[in-house]
């Protein structure tokens, strides 16, 4: 290879994939940052940390989604099967054998993983219906199998004891919603801090092509299959945190609350809200549609329910025909415009 | 377990298997036009059985008689859908359609529980009512006629399809779109014509469905899984392999219900999808 060649290919590796974003951005995700640090001292009711804490559980979630879908272009129906994952595998774990959440968390997450490579390797080499069904079906599957586990609870579920000594070990806090506050916001900085990071990543960029140019990238020797089983599993085990937060939560896991179809609904409907593919996008579909949900159902009552879900189902209609890059996108491309023209 | 149990199981497995193979033909129809899933299958289903029940409540008309009706209404529904939701993202990433039609369900089916509430409705005293009993075997007569009825349906659909000439031109759209097009076929048409067709086939089933069946928002779930299983080993797109599919689901399902256990017969089911992915994805008859 000749030298002029060389130096072309190092200034190639040189320019940087990512462009830095403007100072201002930077400086406003800080501060967006410190003042949901000090938001429960601003805001001292326990429904505005409530409302927070669901914000965050429900960030989680459509970030999940959103690694599956957006990142490697495939669609779950199912997602609420890595909630119910973790939040049982964490309480049961507790109640069983006492052991800590914390280990209760990790083993979620494995187990989540494992079950994503269950129902993904053998339907992700397929077109992307099938995966769709193959989530569709296992999330009913899973959820009439704990209904009739006895071992599990069954249908009534686990009521996990009030354990006042030990609050960081045993994860329960009676006194303030405080510290569920700074955890849930600490996990969700957390997952938002994996998908930027895997964006940057050999990882990513490999998981994009395969979305964008499946037989492009199988023609540079990425294994498509593969990188989606992958990203399937990254996601299963994202959710299953919010799983096990959401088991400490409200200390009552049963298979028709953590394993409710609403679920995969809901974290769908974020990220198509908000922004398919983009970092921010399931947070923004998080932010408006928490309050949302939370406010219907005090102005509707009991049958808030399925008012929020007729809502729902009509906005993923109408932003799959009108606005199919999410609420996001409408800011991103002005700004890439005034970009482009200066 | 003595083998009057086994065929009794047999024969009511195949007349359910009749009504599965129709509501899964629809969705194949349809598949294999435009590629797209409808996942809100099983909400047009329960909207039949709503239909069908009110046109019973409000008019006194039995399901039986008032099945084209029914039908009309569910066809043009299909054309209105077509028009209204799938016009707009036929040209869509895979995504956008899938999200579509999914949220066209939740929409309808949380619809539905907001006017009717989730109760389980039901016709009462239709007009072909109790069983025969042949040999020791007993036919409940509401499902002998729904099992009929669906085959009649089949049979038609499938003359249609194959013997004239807007079924060809239906044929030729879903092998090659754009050489359709070009041969003057009005593929858009089709495709809204491929809508009504498909939802027809679901009006059929649900209509005959409501005479023996609770009706409630929920009821196009289990019937939508099922019809998706039936989709995957007949084969997506495959008329003929539907009708084989449905019935063998309806076999699995109630055979499975007798020697396994009843509450697990949708597993079963449901396990049969997997196998087929893995062993043999283009379905018994289908491409892929």
């Amino acid at each position: 290879m000749s030298k002029k060649s060389n130096a072309a290919l190092e200034a190639a590796l040189a320019e940087p994939v990512w462009p830095a974003a403007p100072p201002a951005f930077t400086w406003l995700g800080f501060g967006v940052f410190a003042l949901l640090a000090v938001y429960p001292f601003i805001f001292t009711g326990t429904f505005s940390h409530h409302l927070m804490i669901m914000v965050f559980l429900h960030a989680i979630m459509a970030q999940s989604w959103n690694v599956v879908a957006g990142m490697s272009g495939q669609i779950s129906l199912g997602h609420a099967v890595f909630f119910g994952l973790g939040a049982y595998a964490s309480a049961l774990l507790y109640i069983k054998w006492g052991i800590t959440p914390w280990i209760g968390l990790l083993a979620g997450m494995a187990i989540s993983a494992l079950a994503a490579a269950a129902i993904g390797i053998p339907t992700l080499r397929l077109r992307g219906h099938y995966f769709a069904i193959a989530t569709l079906l296992f999330g009913i599957s899973v959820q009439i199998v704990f209904q009739r586990w006895d071992w599990v609870g069954a249908a009534s579920g686990i009521f996990m004891p009030i354990v006042r000594d030990d609050p960081w070990l045993v994860l329960q806090f009676h006194g303030s919603k405080l510290p569920y506050y700074y955890l849930s916001f600490g996990l969700c900085v957390i997952a938002f801090a994996v998908v930027w990071d895997l964006q940057r990543r050999r990882l990513g960029m490999r998981l994009l092509a395969v979305r964008d140019e499946p037989e492009a990238a199988a023609s540079l020797g990425i294994d498509v299959a593969w990188h989606k089983v992958i990203a399937f599993m990254i996601s299963g085990a994202m959710m299953s945190t919010a799983g096990t937060f959401f088991a400490q939560y409200v200390l009552v896991v049963d298979p028709d609350r953590v394993f409710n179809f609403e679920i995969s609904v809901l974290a769908l409907l974020m990220v198509v809200l908000g922004g398919i593919g983009t970092l921010w996008g399931p947070a923004l579909g998080a932010a408006i549609l928490v309050p949302l949900s939370e406010f219907t159902r005090t102005w509707f009552g009991g049958t808030g329910g399925t008012v929020d879900l007729i809502i729902y189902g009509i906005l993923i209609l109408l932003i799959c025909i009108y606005q199919p890059r999410g609420l996001l996108s409408i800011v991103t491309e002005r700004l890439r415009r005034r970009v482009d023209t200066k | 377990m003595s083998s009057d149990v086994i065929i009794q199981a047999i024969v009511s497995g195949l007349l359910m298997g009749l009504v599965y193979a129709l509501v899964a033909v629809g969705l194949s129809l349809i598949f294999g036009l435009m590629e797209i899933v409808n996942f809100a299958h099983g909400e047009f289903l329960m909207l039949s059985m709503f239909f069908s029940f009110w046109l019973w409540a409000l008019l006194g008309m039995d399901p039986l008689l008032s099945l084209p009706i029914v039908v009309l209404a569910l066809a043009v529904l299909g054309f209105a859908t077509h028009y209204g939701v799938i016009r707009h993202v036929l040209n869509a990433p895979m995504l956008a359609q899938i999200c579509a039609t999914f949220g066209l369900a939740i929409a309808i089916r949380s619809g539905a529980q907001f006017l009717w509430t989730p109760d389980f409705r039901s016709v009462q005293d239709p007009l072909v009512a109790g069983r025969l009993e042949i040999a020791g075997i007993f036919i409940g007569q509401p499902q002998l006629v729904a099992g009929l009825v669906c085959f009649a349906a089949f049979i038609a659909l499938w003359l249609f399809v194959t013997r004239t000439e807007t079924g060809l031109a239906l044929q030729a759209t879903a092998q090659d779109r754009q050489a359709a097009a070009v041969m003057g076929i009005p593929t858009d048409r089709m495709f809204a014509l491929g809508w009504a067709i498909g939802l027809g086939c679901v009006g059929v089933a649900g209509a005959m469905l409501s005479s023996f069946y609770f009706v409630f928002p929920d009821v196009g779930i289990n019937f939508a899984l099922l019809a998706f299983v039936a989709v995957a080993l007949g084969g997506f797109g495959s008329i003929l392999g539907s009708l084989v599919a449905g019935v063998a689901i309806g076999l699995v399902e109630s055979l499975g219900g007798v020697l396994i256990s009843p509450s697990y017969k949708l597993l079963i089911v449901f396990s049969l999808y997997f196998a087929v992915v893995l062993v043999r994805p283009m379905g018994l008859f289908g491409r892929y």
